[in-house]
């Protein structure tokens, strides 16, 4: 029977990106289909009536949401290049620390939205702070893990490409918050995602992404920012 | 049994994300050592087997430590395979399955101990997420289950019915103390009729503190929230509540 693999997500959103690699490291063939977060389709609403929201993969006319969820689906499906690890011990290790590393993204990001935010130099700094404290977090845990050394682009790396959001925000805003000095493993990891050229597939085309968020910059400043992320 | 193959499991006695896994052990038959844990002076080896999070459960198992209650669940069911199963087989069924354990751990969960944690205006609208969340919920079963009827007893439980019945299990000392029924069974026949068969598994019930320890924890919860300069509770029966008093969400 023929596939028939659609994926509903918004070029700019690491959520959907990393489906998009999941999917790519499978060789599965999919239609993408770009949805405008202020005027969802209504195959989006049909398909996740629970969230509205991306990602969201249909197989076969059957929806999937969360992408959690969606990146397990699609390794038990397509069974060859697992990536998550075969044994369970493994498994569960990377499961947890790609928890860990979304649980902190989600942290910090409040922090780095408030340094964009031109409210001032005190509250720049302070959300620099802010996100700098779950950095931390970040940096502690991870930098003696094996796993992380990005050898291969697995679940927890796929999940770890998030952090290249932080990266392009900074060269926006002209800040230093994800610096070498300061979260030298973190740092590493992230060049990792501009200069291999298999983990650069977990990030947009940086050029376009770096003029997305200028925008967004703008229209943040402006107040008017569109919840994106 | 071997070292090697020994589990233990550190947890405490009010802890709903505790009870999850020891019903998905008991379930699958797994024998296993309880270390119950004092929150405010935790073990050494707590804090060395979850060094990121120091909280319970913490599975040890071939003298590894797993953590988080559904990363634990999802471990159970991959390396036990003689048991039951915590999930379906079909990759699709198993999608189903997790989305709606995220929505109950994120949504529902979440908005329950706000209700517990507020009064007055922020309580009633607390309530109303709740209300809304369930009737989603409610809708997800009818698929999820699409007219069959979704059996469950002590070798047929799975980490869903594991995860609601680890949050409403507690429904009797919740209407007590919070003064509402979330599961009003006119509002969502599906979910209570689910709620009942779920509680009434030998294992969940035999796991399940008495009504008097559960009201207790729940007026806990709420005076930390409330008035969080309130003396600690020393209950009747030597039970060490006050450890509850510096744990945030056990």
């Amino acid at each position: 029977m023929a596939e028939e693999v659609k994926l509903f997500g918004k070029w700019v959103s690491p959520f959907c990106r990393r489906i998009e690699v999941a999917l790519k490291l499978k060789g599965v063939e999919y239609e993408y289909i770009e949805e405008d977060m202020l005027n969802k389709s209504p195959a989006l609403l049909n398909y996740n009536p629970v969230h509205e929201k991306i990602p969201v993969l249909v197989h076969n006319g059957k929806p999937i949401a969360e992408s959690p969820v969606i990146m397990e689906y699609i390794d038990e499906t397509w069974k060859h290049n697992p990536i998550l690890p075969v044994d369970p011990f493994e498994k569960a290790m990377a499961r947890f620390w790609a928890k860990f590393i979304d649980d902190k993204f989600w942290a910090l990001w409040p922090g780095v939205k408030k340094a964009m935010k031109s409210g001032g130099e005190k509250e720049r700094e302070e959300g620099i702070e802010e996100a700098q404290l779950h950095l931390n977090a970040l940096e502690t845990q991870l930098k003696e893990k094996k796993f992380f050394g990005g050898e291969r682009l697995g679940f927890v790396e796929i999940s770890a490409s998030l952090l290249i959001w932080i990266v392009v925000s900074q060269e926006v805003m002209g800040v230093e918050i994800l610096t070498r000095d300061k979260f030298p493993a973190l740092h590493k990891l992230t060049q990792k995602f501009v200069d291999d050229d298999v983990f650069k597939q977990c990030v947009p085309p940086w050029e376009p992404l770096v003029a997305y968020f200028n925008a967004e910059l703008g229209a943040l400043a402006a107040s008017k920012m569109k919840n994106w992320l | 049994m071997a070292e090697e193959n020994k589990v233990k499991l550190h947890g405490m006695w009010a802890s709903p994300y505790v009870k999850r896994v020891e019903i998905a052990l008991k379930i699958k038959g797994i024998p296993y050592e309880l270390v119950e844990e004092d929150l405010v002076n935790k073990s050494q080896l707590l804090l060395q087997y979850n060094p990121v999070h120091k909280k319970v459960p913490v599975l040890i198992h071939n003298g590894k430590s797993i953590c988080e209650s559904l990363v634990i669940l999802e471990y159970i069911d991959e390396t036990w395979k003689n048991g039951p199963p915590l999930l379906p087989q079909d990759p699709y069924k198993r999608a189903k399955v997790r989305f709606w354990t995220s929505f109950v751990e994120k949504e529902l969960l979440e908005n329950v101990l706000l209700v517990v944690r507020s009064e007055g205006e922020a309580q009633e609208k607390a309530i109303k997420v709740v209300f809304e969340k369930l009737n989603l919920l409610e809708e997800g079963l009818k698929d999820l289950f699409q007219g069959e009827t979704h059996h469950i007893d002590g070798e047929n439980m799975g980490i869903l019915d594991i995860f609601l019945c680890s949050l409403f299990g507690a429904h009797k000392a919740q209407e007590e103390v919070l003064g509402v029924k979330f599961i009003d069974p006119e509002k969502f026949p599906l979910l209570s009729s689910w709620l009942t068969a779920s509680t009434e598994v030998a294992v969940v019930k035999a796991l399940q503190p008495s009504h008097e320890k559960l009201v207790m924890v729940y007026q806990f919860l709420r005076q930390k929230a409330l008035q969080p300069s309130a003396a600690e509770v020393e209950v009747k029966e030597g039970v060490y509540v006050s450890s509850l008093s510096r744990s945030s969400a056990f």
